[in-house]
């Protein structure tokens, strides 16, 4: 279906142990997804299978970018595709400066023989890390090198920004944040919601939800979606916790 | 086969200073002394010595002025400088010298012959007093019994010279050995620069480097000095190098080293006095069958001070490298700081990296640190680079570049640091699949 990434009966497994059963996603451009769930769920291994990572091995299924099956595809293909995966643990690339980062990744995206228009590209740059309170001066750092944990997320989100992806899964973004570091990197997402955009939020705290307001939430158990509901479930799993998710839905998908 | 070089005779320089002639001659006596390496030498370690024969080279005659003129013209790695050398075969193609103005400071930039005859006390106190104790005690017997050509800088008390002297090295002729020398001393609170490049004229014109180069960097003096080694992978090489660093001095060398089938690096430093502060930073690209040996020797004489050492290796192939490193804090050395940093990255599984760090420390207030690490490129990086966009390829030569970057940074110098990264491009653009 076109405008959705739609996640079909995906099964995914990883030294014959199956983390993924059979899951099932649809997020439609416009909305911003969150799933949720206790840690050892899946989560973050649904993100990596997504964004191409081959240490797991694809059983069954198919993901659809706007009808594309890109399931299998190498990364570099998914995220011209225009798939984004902002990491939990950025990697640290010493030598490698943001600039030359993001302009070889908006380079990829140019036919053949075009230059990416440099003085355009630093005033857009600049501008964007402006709205993320960003020094300038971060740019000819190398790539997340000795970065704090809130300066690796705003990083992220500038790269976000800048690849203008379709679908960007968020892979638990507030991990290591501080409340101030929240609510900048949460602005820098909600400045990047639009009709034209599809978000699906992965956490395992309810606190980012409060920042980012999603349309549905789905809570993920042992590989698949076990119920979903709007904002308030979040705030109801956060009173109730996890173990109220293991008490009801261990037995129902055992 | 008998050879010049098996039974070197001096180089008779009409008129040769007696000091000189006696140097010389006990070059000859070191060399005939001394037995070629072999692999169960401790220095020699890991190193492929069968690949070390100097058999067949010759020193040979200077090339014709066309040719001379045409490597005078590709001797353009720097365009801001103070002065510039241009050998071809340890014959001198070009000198440029200084300018009035320095001169009338006292700064003096001559080929070695010629400050032999105008400056014979200076050359006498510093020329070829610094041999390697690193295992090529025999070549450079060899180098001392053989030298002609190179250039010496000295730069009197207090003054400071901020562009550089660039001496280029060329090789050309057919398996010519050449015995290059850059002689560096700067008195007390002087500052000088220079950059040493080693070139080779074809692809293919085998060719033997015996090259010395010593620094003497006196109270508070400042030196420079960067090298780029861009042999062709027909070249043996041999770099013998020293510095010696006295009270307050900094002295910051740059090493890039890319080509010859074989090279032997030996870089000693000695501190003599409070205060000093010296780094060693290199990087190593090595491809097909090269082979880049690097030993090296810090040494602390006196407390409160610093060297900090940092090679890094990228290697393709079925290229290898040896690091071999010792620092050595004497007694009585306080409050010493001295670091040692090997890191080597694999791009092939067929690549050998080699590491040997080693301290010896006979004080008891001192900072030392010594390690190394070879790895292959990272994967967990390599997905994150891709997720954004970037081919694999295209990632990788963004990894190993920023590899690069923390030494060619150290250069300090944008047109030399792009000339560099230009080499390398060259070099392993169309290796990394």
């Amino acid at each position: 279906m076109n405008n959705t990434l739609e996640i079909k009966n995906l099964n995914v497994s990883i030294d014959g142990q199956a983390i993924l059963k059979d899951f099932n996603l649809t997020i439609p451009k416009g909305e911003v997804h969150a799933l949720m769930g206790p840690n050892g769920t899946g989560k973050s291994t649904l993100a990596k299978v997504i964004a191409g990572h081959e240490d797991y091995t694809i059983e069954s299924g198919e993901v659809l970018l706007d009808g594309v099956n890109i399931l299998g595809e190498e990364p570099d293909t998914i995220a011209k595709a225009g798939l984004f995966l902002a990491f939990q643990y950025p990697l640290e690339i010493p030598g490698v400066s943001i600039a030359n980062f993001i302009r070889a990744a908006r380079q990829a995206r140019l036919p053949e023989g075009e230059d990416v228009n440099a003085v355009e590209y630093y005033k857009e740059l600049y501008a964007k890390m402006d709205a993320l309170k960003m020094d300038r001066k971060f740019t000819a750092r190398s790539l997340n090198e000795g970065f704090s944990g809130g300066e690796k997320k705003r990083c992220e989100i500038l790269q976000m920004s800048m690849l203008n992806p379709m679908y960007c899964i968020m892979d638990e973004t507030d991990s290591g944040l501080d409340i101030d570091a929240l609510r900048i990197v949460s602005e820098g997402v909600n400045l990047m919601r639009s009709e034209e955009r599809g978000f699906l939020v992965i956490t395992h705290y309810q606190r980012l939800l409060d920042y980012i307001v999603p349309d549905v939430v789905h809570v993920m158990f042992d590989g698949r979606i076990v119920h979903s509901g709007d904002a308030e479930l979040a705030k109801e799993l956060e009173t109730k916790g996890y173990d109220w998710v293991k008490e009801e839905f261990t037995s129902a998908t055992a | 086969m008998t050879t010049t070089l098996e039974q070197p005779m001096p180089t008779s320089i009409t008129n040769e200073p007696t000091w000189l002639a006696e140097r010389r001659a006990a070059g000859i006596e070191q060399f005939n002394a001394l037995a070629m390496p072999t692999a169960r030498d401790e220095m020699w370690r890991f190193a492929s010595v069968g690949r070390l024969s100097i058999e067949g080279f010759n020193p040979v005659e200077a090339p014709s002025a066309d040719k001379l003129a045409e490597l005078v013209e590709r001797s353009g790695l720097v365009s801001e400088r103070a002065g510039r050398s241009v050998y071809v075969d340890d014959a001198q193609a070009s000198f440029e010298g200084i300018s009035a103005e320095l001169a009338a400071k006292g700064v003096i930039y001559l080929p070695i012959n010629e400050a032999v005859a105008q400056h014979p006390e200076l050359m006498e106190k510093y020329f070829l007093q610094e041999s390697t104790e690193l295992g090529s005690e025999k070549f450079f017997g060899l180098h001392a019994s053989i030298v002609c050509a190179g250039s010496v800088l000295f730069v009197p008390k207090g003054v400071e010279v901020e562009q550089p002297f660039v001496n280029y090295y060329w090789t050309s002729g057919e398996r010519a050995a050449v015995f290059p020398h850059t002689l560096v001393i700067a008195e007390d609170n002087a500052k000088a620069s220079v950059v040493d490049i080693f070139f080779s004229d074809t692809e293919d014109n085998e060719a033997l480097n015996v090259s010395v180069s010593n620094i003497h960097a006196g109270a508070g003096a400042n030196v420079f000095r960067k090298i780029v080694q861009d042999w062709n992978e027909k070249t043996v090489s041999f770099q013998l190098d020293t510095t010696v660093a006295d009270r307050d001095a900094q002295v910051k060398n740059v090493a890039v080293n890319i080509g010859a089938q074989r090279a032997r690096f030996e870089n000693q430093t000695r501190i003599e006095g409070p205060g000093a502060d010296v780094k060693m930073y290199s990087l190593t690209v090595a491809e097909d069958t090269q082979e880049f040996d690097q030993r090296t020797f810090q040494t602390h004489n006196a407390g409160n001070a610093v060297s900090d050492l940092l090679y890094k290796n990228a290697l393709l192939d079925n290229s290898r490298t040896i690091f071999s490193g010792l620092i050595r804090v004497a007694e009585g050395a306080q409050q010493t700081d001295a670091f040692q940093t090997n890191r080597n990255l694999l791009l092939d599984p067929t690549a050998e990296a080699n590491a040997l760090p080693g301290l010896e420390i006979l004080a008891n207030d001192v900072k030392c640190s010594h390690g190394a690490t070879t790895g292959n490129v990272d994967e967990d990086e390599l997905f994150y680079m891709m997720s954004r966009g970037i081919a694999k390829r295209d990632a990788m030569k963004l990894m190993v570049f920023g590899f690069f970057e923390e030494v060619i940074e150290k250069v300090e110098s944008d047109e030399l640091a792009e000339n560099l990264r230009e080499l390398i491009r060259n070099k392993f653009e169309s290796k990394i699949k």
